[in-house]
């Protein structure tokens, strides 16, 4: 208490993220990567200022999330865990029943007067739900713990798998294992996981659908099929080869501004902004990228409860794995699976949903203090 | 329990914090790689994607008659083509495609599969521009367009065997146009452009080399009397119920080719329908034997060499004459004649007489000076030589049927070539479709007293006793030579099948035009003589021809020339 006291006075802005209960630092971080996000959108869109306010009406519904979670402590929202998972799970069931369709898969729903993707809801609330279970257990978790949260985490990856929305599926799957990666899960039940996974690997493939098949085999081999599947690696190689050191200008990007780059304003912005910012620009958002994660694990590290503690290092690693996924995939060592690049890509319900899983680390980062030692 | 859940929690915090890192790590050096290794390759990769050096198509150009108007242009079209993977891969812009195109979608389809192999197929050739902004408007896929120019003949059929043809890639096939294809093609530039990814060209980066366009041409032909020639042609061809026909005219003064018309003929600008017969020039293409039209250079080489005077007499009695095993036969005995009933009455009996008192070599000279047996340097495409077997190799049988125009072939064009000679005083010219800026330079192949001499023969033939008589017209004095060649069949000569023709020039005086017309097989029962088929249309063609050309009758009737001559005003 005392300790906070006295940074208390250290600076005026400081007051301010105090009295809001944010982390300054990864506040700032994640301003910058926003902004940088708007700037890279303008050129990928080709322009378009209506896209540009659209994104910032997101981001503004995004922030205030993000302000209002962080000011409920995290024993609230663990008392909420289990009826957010609930409702998600009611609405990825009212998706598949009366969900809108686009480009081939049943993934919206429309509420009227807003219209969102509950997957999305799900990457939060699934390693909220998860979370508080096993904060509820002894840890590590006994075999019975570990069969029961996988059931908790099947529930929703295989509704989402249905709609069909690999990306998504594969990301909330993620969240959910990594709490129970955090929740002290032995290593040889790791091991014995990784086995049976790459036992039944080819029963697996057997179940995948053609397209999601060929995105894996054209990873392997980008020239299979040059125009189709394979298009998009090796436009989406060059375009981010072609940036060099110092990228070719913002606005400048041939490749993108031409029309090569496929979806490049949601999954391929990742392209436009290499070849534009080149290997410099490159190396800076991966470096604000990096900062995040690391502070994000840094305030779970240091939260007191057992709760806070897998649901931050949950959301830590949940947004780390996005990056990951979309960078890798983008720049061609990852299968094309469809995920947005986090906070830069254009979209609406990620954007939102990211916010307020940082809310959540701010209140769980400002929180502890309250507690005390 | 307690502490061993620390030490778990302890131990995974610096091994997540690691893998992080690590993986961090691994974007770094994928970025790295990308972007400084291979920087290099991927640039080229990419401007081998946008940067295209393209064509910028040269426009070909244009080819009018004597007098500006137009007879064959170019207009721009547009032409569809695919790149059927990127097509096939995007089934709507295809279904898009079929319709805007008028294509039938299954059709289409099925089109591109079976080229699916290839990086370029022509979906439609030379579409209206609205048709391809249309296309272009639907951003479709795999499918572009690229501008081409189109030939496009104002006078369709009526000069399409002169003017000729270019195939689709704008090349010239035939006539003027192949001739000339070279003149009137132009180069074709190059660019360099920025093409996005659907393949449409968005901006230019800068010109390789610029596009020459083709110059254009302009021929002798003088478009209203090539109408006049053809509808009338085409009038006696139904009549006669012929097989073809052709009508050449040339101006006396410079060898220019006027009218050069042929039937049957095509339309170019849809040649779906086109026989293959119907697209020659058979003015230039086609060989006949010339009949009795030949006669004027055997009575001309009579004179010329000095065996025969202007006023020497012929016996053709009995009206019929043996050569070897060759019956030669008048169509009745005219007696003791002299040389220009010869022509007027068409006697062959009189015609061999002449031609077996004179050596042969001065028969051959008279014939091959005035271009029998060679080109007319026309430069026409496809023209033929025709044959003058050398006098070396006469029997006399040969020298015989030479007299009157048979074991020799000519085109209509080469015939009247040599009868521009006697139009133009003795002086041969060459043939020329295009206009010449200085006259070209002649040659005396005779002389200039036998040519009038001939010349004035030559009237009689469209007098009331002569075979011409309805060559004759209401306005003009004209010359000619009626002429009706058997074609030959199987070895021998058809009983059934002729020529009829007639070569003449007018005003009889001071020729301005040399006419030839030809009509092949005309139905025998209508009459197929010279005199009936060809003559008539002679003088329709040529009567139009001189008015067409401002030339002042020189035959005026009484009731005429009181309206002609000039009164004194009252005061």
């Amino acid at each position: 208490m005392l300790v906070a006291k006295a940074s208390l006075y250290e600076h005026p802005l400081r007051v301010i993220y105090h009295f809001l209960k944010v982390d300054t630092a990864l506040f700032m971080a994640l301003v910058i990567l926003c902004m940088s996000g708007l700037v890279v959108l303008y050129s990928a869109s080709g322009g378009d200022i209506d896209a540009i306010q659209k994104q910032l009406a997101r981001l503004a519904i995004g922030f205030a999330g993000l302000l209002l979670f962080a000011q409920i402590p995290a024993d609230q929202l663990r008392s909420w865990s289990l009826w957010l998972y609930v409702i998600g799970v009611a609405l990825l069931v009212l998706v598949l029943v009366s969900g809108e369709s686009g480009k081939g898969a049943q993934r919206w729903l429309n509420l009227g007067f807003v219209r969102f993707q509950p997957s999305e809801l799900m990457k939060i609330w699934l390693p909220m739900m998860m979370a508080w279970y096993y904060s509820e257990r002894v840890l590590p978790p006994s075999l019975k713990d570990i069969f029961v949260g996988f059931v908790i985490l099947l529930v929703p990856t295989a509704l989402i798998i249905k709609q069909p929305d690999l990306g998504t599926s594969i990301l909330v799957a993620g969240a959910g294992l990594f709490v129970i990666f955090l929740a002290g899960i032995r290593y040889r039940v790791i091991a014995v996981f990784v086995g049976l996974l790459l036992a039944t690997a080819p029963v697996l493939w057997f179940y995948l659908r053609d397209y999601q098949r060929g995105r894996i085999l054209t990873l392997l081999d980008p020239e299979r099929a040059p125009l189709g599947a394979g298009y998009h690696i090796i436009q989406s190689k060059i375009a981010i080869g072609s940036g060099g050191v110092y990228g070719r200008g913002w606005l400048n990007g041939t490749q993108s501004q031409l029309d090569f780059i496929p979806e490049r304003s949601t999954d391929f912005i990742f392209s436009v902004f290499s070849e534009e910012f080149g290997f410099i620009g490159t190396s800076l958002l991966t470096m604000v990228y990096l900062f995040i994660v690391v502070r994000g694990l840094v305030i779970s590290a240091r939260a007191q409860t057992c709760y806070a503690r897998l649901l931050g290092g949950a959301i830590s690693l949940s947004f780390f794995s996005y990056v990951f996924v979309n960078i890798g995939m983008v720049s061609g060592m990852l299968p094309v699976v469809g995920v947005p690049l986090p906070l830069i890509s254009y979209g609406g319900t990620s954007m939102v949903t990211l916010l307020i899983m940082f809310g959540v680390l701010m209140s769980i980062n400002s929180h502890r203090k309250l507690l005390g030692h | 329990m307690k502490k061993s859940k620390a030490k778990v929690f302890a131990g995974r915090r610096y091994l997540l914090l690691f893998a992080v890192f690590c993986m961090f790590m691994l974007l770094f050096a994928r970025a790295a790689q990308l972007q400084l290794l291979h920087a290099d390759f991927y640039n080229e990769e990419g401007s081998n994607r946008h940067i295209r050096t393209v064509e910028i198509p040269a426009n070909r150009g244009v080819i009018t008659d004597r007098h500006g108007e137009a007879l064959a242009i170019s207009t721009p079209v547009y032409s569809i083509w695919a790149h059927p993977k990127t097509a096939l891969a995007n089934p709507q812009s295809v279904a898009d495609a079929a319709s805007v195109l008028g294509l039938n979608k299954n059709t289409l389809t099925e089109k591109l599969q079976k080229r699916k192999d290839k990086q370029f197929v022509y979906v439609k050739r030379h579409v209206f521009p609205n048709i391809a902004n249309e296309l272009e408007q639907k951003k479709v896929r795999g499918i572009s367009s690229a501008r081409e120019y189109r030939r496009y003949y104002p006078t369709g059929e009526m000069s399409a065997h002169v003017v000729g043809l270019t195939n689709i890639d704008d090349q010239g096939l035939e006539g003027v146009e192949l001739a000339f294809d070279e003149w009137l093609h132009g180069s074709p530039g190059k660019k360099r452009v920025l093409k996005n990814g659907r393949g449409t060209v968005v901006g230019d980066i800068g010109l390789v080399a610029e596009a020459h366009h083709g110059k254009s041409l302009k021929l002798s032909i003088d478009k209203r009397i090539q109408y006049l020639a053809y509808r009338e042609l085409k009038r006696t061809v139904t009549r006669h119920s012929a097989k073809a026909g052709s009508v050449v005219v040339l101006s006396v003064d410079n060898g220019e080719v006027l009218v050069m018309a042929n039937l049957p003929a095509f339309n170019p600008n849809d040649r779906s329908n086109a026989k293959v017969n119907s697209i020659r020039n058979r003015a230039v293409t086609d060989l006949f034997e010339p009949g009795s039209t030949v006669k004027p250079f055997l009575i001309a080489a009579a004179i010329e060499s000095g065996v025969y005077k202007i006023d020497s007499k012929i016996d053709t009695a009995p009206g019929y004459f043996n050569v070897g095993s060759l019956l030669v036969s008048d169509h009745r005995n005219y007696g003791v004649v002299e040389m220009k009933t010869i022509l007027s009455k068409s006697s062959n009996v009189g015609a061999v007489r002449v031609a077996l008192k004179m050596s042969q070599k001065q028969l051959w000279d008279q014939y091959q000076s005035v271009g029998f047996g060679q080109l007319t340097g026309s430069g026409f495409p496809g023209e033929r030589v025709g044959k003058l077997a050398s006098y070396t190799n006469w029997n006399k049988t040969q020298r015989a049927t030479l007299a009157y125009g048979y074991g020799m072939s000519t085109t209509a064009l080469q015939l009247a070539r040599a009868y521009m000679v006697i139009a133009n005083d003795g002086v041969l010219l060459p043939a020329s479709f295009v206009i010449n800026d200085q006259s070209p330079e002649g040659r005396r192949v005779m002389s200039g007293r036998t040519a009038k001499a001939v010349r004035n023969m030559l009237k009689g033939v469209l007098t009331k006793e002569g075979t011409g008589s309805r060559a004759s017209m209401q306005g003009y004095s004209a010359a000619g030579k009626t002429g009706t060649s058997r074609k030959s069949q199987n070895g021998g000569y058809s009983k059934d099948n002729y020529i009829a023709l007639f070569a003449g020039m007018a005003p009889a005086d001071k020729p301005e035009v040399v006419v030839v017309v030809l009509i092949d097989q005309p139905i025998k029962k209508d009459g197929y003589y010279g005199g009936e088929v060809a003559a008539p249309l002679f003088s329709r063609v040529t009567e139009g021809a001189l008015r067409l050309m401002n030339v002042p009758p020189d035959i005026i009737n009484d009731k005429k020339r009181d309206l002609l001559v000039a009164r004194p005003r009252e005061q």
